[in-house]
């Protein structure tokens, strides 16, 4: 396959960046879409020039690194997938294709492609997770419990994988699925409901300090997850902060 | 214990605005109701629009209510707006938004925009008016003016046009802002099939109906 690269480039957080057209050629139609960049890579090399920074990690779709807005998309055109999991055959021969870091205030771009998206890690340390005393007389989670629907929406919840396509592809860069999906993980089991309260108004309060947009329930995020975390979670969270905010 | 966002939240904002677009929903309703009596009956028309413009309730209670939900929906909505686009300093060079999500749902600020350009012109035509004729002139009850104010307006072509235009926008906002204020208020369950499909014949049917009420009076006159 022929293609050509429109790829934003970006010396550091300070620079202004802007978009770069380059010409690629070789390219299986097999080949992952982190394979071909780094193919990509090899010929920047080679001729001298910068690679393209860009993130990447497990390259088996689950630990959320691999970013990229490709043609319009998160993760590009292809549903219930990471970049990684995306494949080149989804594109065709003569393709352009418009490579761009997620965007939002709350992931600056750190250089290229490549975006510091901590500020959902702080949203965790907010309240994503249980107190639990390991000191060496921790229960075993398996002696309390939990109805099979509630454990299976949560383990749904659970398989978020904070790569923060919701908020890449959302119109208004809004967390609100992510966080919902961390908050629904724990609302609905026994070991969760104990801090349920703080967690959910900690978490909200968080996310709304590190400046992403209002949700107007575009459900883009939705579909653009690429572990179909559902919208569900986003009513639970605001039933859960409703009903911990009126509580006091 | 946390502190409570109640006030100033982006979920508080969000349920403020759900919970006032119902209420402007609920009063759509009532408003269409009213309207589509005068296709039918002029009296009938006339002896509930009396009662609705005299009953003391109505005028001094609800209207002000009615307002200031107005208000506060179009301010709330032109906020967050604002604070949506602060959100993504940087634009994408190509977004793909109709990939994942409908032209009315990543719209609701040019259909909401609309809408308060229509309630200026409705205001100016209808609500202006009754005020000064009741308020500031003092003028006798009158129980048969009604019909006769209301398809007066519609003679003209191009307020009749503009209405209809208006109305067109009313329902892409209704079709997105029915089922988006449930989930708002946190009410994704069994029920939101059967919501959303009653959603999408609100939003059709009310501003088709306004549609063929402004068409009747202007063809009728």
């Amino acid at each position: 396959m022929k293609l050509t690269l429109k790829i934003w480039r970006q010396k550091n957080a300070q620079d202004k960046g802007k978009m770069v057209d380059y010409k690629i050629d070789g390219i299986e139609p097999d080949m992952s879409f982190l394979e071909m960049l780094d193919v990509f890579n090899e010929q920047q090399i080679n001729a001298g020039e910068e690679p393209v920074a860009f993130d990447h990690d497990c390259r088996e779709g689950i630990c959320g690194m691999c970013s990229l807005f490709i043609n319009g998309e998160a993760h590009g055109p292809d549903r219930g997938v990471t970049t990684c999991q995306l494949h080149m055959r989804m594109f065709k021969d003569g393709d352009t294709i418009t490579i761009e870091p997620f965007r939002a205030a709350a992931f600056p771009v750190v250089k290229d492609l490549v975006v510091d998206r901590s500020s959902f890690d702080r949203i965790q340390h907010a309240g994503g997770f249980i107190s639990v005393n390991t000191s060496g007389n921790t229960i075993d989670a398996n002696t309390i419990p939990v109805n099979k629907k509630d454990a299976d929406a949560a383990f749904d919840a659970a398989t978020c994988i904070g790569c923060g396509a919701c908020v890449a592809t959302c119109k208004n860069s809004s967390a609100m699925l992510f966080v919902s999906a961390k908050v629904s993980q724990y609302a609905l089991l026994p070991q969760g409901q104990v801090e349920a309260a703080d967690r959910v108004l900690n978490m909200v309060k968080q996310m709304d300090e590190e400046g992403f947009g209002n949700c107007t329930n575009t459900g883009a995020c939705e579909i653009e997850c690429p572990k179909g975390i559902s919208l569900e979670n986003i009513a639970r969270m605001n039933r859960e902060y409703m009903s911990a905010s009126l509580k006091g | 214990m946390a502190k409570s966002g109640l006030l100033k939240s982006s979920i508080a904002k969000k349920v403020a605005m759900a919970l006032s677009g119902l209420f402007l929903m609920l009063f759509l309703a009532q408003h269409f109701f009213i309207n589509m009596m005068s296709v039918f009956s002029a009296d009938v028309f006339n002896s509930i629009s009396h009662f609705m413009g005299t009953n003391p309730l109505i005028q001094f209670v609800i209207q002000p209510i009615l307002i200031v939900g107005v208000v506060f929906h179009f301010i709330m909505g032109f906020v967050l707006d604002i604070q949506n686009k602060k959100a993504r300093p940087v634009g994408y060079a190509s977004y793909n938004g109709a990939a994942n999500a409908s032209w009315a749902s990543r719209n609701m600020i040019i259909s909401g925009s609309v809408i308060l350009a229509f309630l200026a012109l409705h205001f100016y035509d209808f609500w202006f008016p009754e005020m000064v004729y009741k308020y500031i002139e003092f003028n006798p009850a009158d129980e048969t003016r009604y019909f006769h104010e209301l398809a007066e307006k519609f003679v003209s072509p191009v307020r009749t046009g503009l209405y209809s235009l208006s109305f067109i926008l009313l329902s892409l906002h209704l079709r997105h802002g029915f089922s988006s204020s449930f989930q708002s208020i946190g009410q994704n369950n069994k029920y939101t099939k059967g919501m959303k499909n009653f959603g999408l014949w609100f939003s059709v049917v009310v501003p088709l109906g306004f549609v063929v009420i402004a068409l009747f009076h202007h063809f009728n006159h």
